[in-house]
């Protein structure tokens, strides 16, 4: 109980800080540069309020009940144990006992599922996805679906989290993958319309935040401490890098789908 | 109260997806039962109604303030104090983040054991420091560059694509060691609360500026910061 008030008290501690220099820079401005009342002051303090209290309580929360299951159902997939487990009964389930035996890359195919649910499921979950979501809306006078948005932005984390996992499984140089998705932007940005490009670049930076990082850190070094021959501090990293570089691609390829079947 | 209980409704269908995922994996794949279901359940609580009034608050605070922001300072005529309040947000914001701090200090060590700097407390920590600032100085420049390309209405693709074929070639020189931290620093400097502030400044200022167009120029702000630190991250580590 301690504990869980001291996390408590800790996470409100540092949401208020993350707000401080905002709050500090804006009243700041206010007060000796644009000498200004400020319109609904009262309004816009219940707002900051809100937003303090709901993003700790939405860490907090996520800290009780998420994290802690999903960082040891990342540990536990790509346990070698369970894998060879799960692909072995699906042959012969005699043969379970020889450990020794080499696992092949297609054999870690829970961890390639559990990889893009996880990178799609938070992605639709994370808050700043759902604010600049909202603006986009906004901005394309509603011709542009906060949900549309989302799921394009969620499918391009679940490819890149899933690449990712590859990537490590096979120990594959990460240059490659960062070099061909430059290139996937590139191309897609001469042939994607003109309006969706913005918002594409900016999709990529939003994507990796509260909920998705924690999780697919967990994934990376569970994937990186078990696969034989990776090493945690040079492989576990790169799927981030990777998740905010697929969204681009996915959400351009969002407006050209729609834009074919005429619906925008 | 209604409009609260629709938000509480969209932050349920929002976490659905989530919780259906750790399910399936923890039920039928894993085959184990929920360890704590009533402390799960309770955590799961507090995400719906933190989501709910996180959005609630956006729309009362964040949005207006960005966009206000934006305007008024237009109206000041003043472009010096606009591009003064764009560096100091990506700076202020950036310094103090957690996530920024937790890399430098991971970054130090890492350099430190390759003896690429000594391997001392004052050393790590002054190293740390140093990409530190870094890291947020680039957060500012970034902005401040954003801000000058929706007032000039620039193309966006040009400055994006001239910053990959930068970061592509500072790769090939810089130490091996910084490379996946520079990578990661993109990813750790714009903040949950930090997105939605910029991404209204951004908006905010293309529509008050005449012949710019929301979409095409109010966005690209965030795609900013998190693309220049990485380059300033690779340089960082060649000089230092």
């Amino acid at each position: 109980m301690a504990e869980l008030l001291h996390t408590i008290f800790m996470t409100f501690v540092s949401t208020i800080r993350d707000i401080a220099p905002i709050a500090i820079l804006l009243v700041f401005f206010q007060l000796f540069v644009l000498r200004e009342k400020i319109a609904h002051l009262k309004r816009i303090l219940i707002g900051f309020v809100y937003v303090v209290a709901g993003l700790a309580l939405f860490l907090i929360g996520l800290d009780q009940a998420l994290f802690p299951i999903g960082k040891i159902m990342a540990t536990q997939l790509t346990d070698p144990a369970f894998i060879t487990g799960a692909a072995n009964s699906k042959v012969d389930s005699t043969a379970t006992n020889q450990i020794s035996q080499e696992i092949l890359w297609w054999q870690y195919y829970w961890v390639y599922l559990f990889a893009f649910a996880i990178g799609f499921s938070t992605t639709i979950a994370e808050p700043s996805l759902i604010a600049v979501s909202m603006k986009a809306n906004e901005a394309s006078g509603g011709a542009l679906s906060p949900w549309g948005l989302r799921i394009a932005v969620a499918f391009g984390v679940a490819i890149s989290i899933a690449l990712g996992a590859f990537r490590i499984i096979t120990g594959t140089s990460l240059a490659y993958y960062m070099m061909v998705g430059y290139l996937l932007v590139i191309i897609q940005t001469v042939i994607a319309p003109k309006m969706i490009v913005p918002l594409a670049y900016d999709s990529g930076g939003v994507t990796t935040s509260t909920v998705t990082v924690p999780l697919v850190t967990a994934l990376g070094l569970g994937l990186a401490s078990t696969v034989p021959g990776r090493s945690a501090l040079i492989d576990g990293f790169g799927l981030i890098a990777l998740a905010s570089l697929f969204p681009m691609i996915t959400v351009m390829a969002y407006a050209q789908i729609s834009r074919f079947k005429g619906t925008d | 109260m209604r409009q609260f209980l629709q938000t509480i409704k969209n932050a349920l269908r929002d976490l659905a997806p989530i919780v259906l995922v750790v399910a399936f994996f923890q039920l039928v794949v894993l085959q184990q039962p929920f360890p704590e279901p009533g402390k799960i359940l309770v955590g799961l609580l507090a995400v719906v109604v933190g989501l709910a009034l996180f959005i609630q608050g956006l729309e009362l605070s964040l949005f207006p303030l960005g966009e206000s922001m934006a305007g008024a300072l237009m109206r000041k005529g003043n472009l010096y104090w606009l591009l003064f309040f764009a560096f100091a947000l990506g700076f202020g914001t950036t310094v103090a983040e957690p996530a920024l701090i937790a890399v430098s200090n991971e970054a130090a060590r890492i350099t430190a054991m390759a003896g690429v700097i000594a391997d001392t407390p004052e050393a790590q920590s002054g190293y740390a420091n140093g990409l530190r600032l870094t890291v947020a100085v680039s957060v500012g420049i970034s902005l401040v560059v954003g801000v000058v390309r929706i007032l000039k209405g620039w193309p966006i693709h040009y400055i994006i694509i001239s910053g990959y074929l930068v970061i592509v070639g500072l790769t090939q020189f810089a130490p091996k060691e910084i490379i996946g931290v520079a990578y990661d620093s993109g990813g750790v400097t714009t903040s949950t609360i930090t997105v939605p502030l910029v991404t209204a400044l951004g908006i905010g200022l293309s529509t008050v500026v005449k012949g710019r167009n929301p979409m095409i120029d109010g966005f690209g702000l965030i795609a900013f910061a998190s693309l220049f630190p990485i380059a300033f991250v690779l340089l960082y580590g060649m000089v230092v």
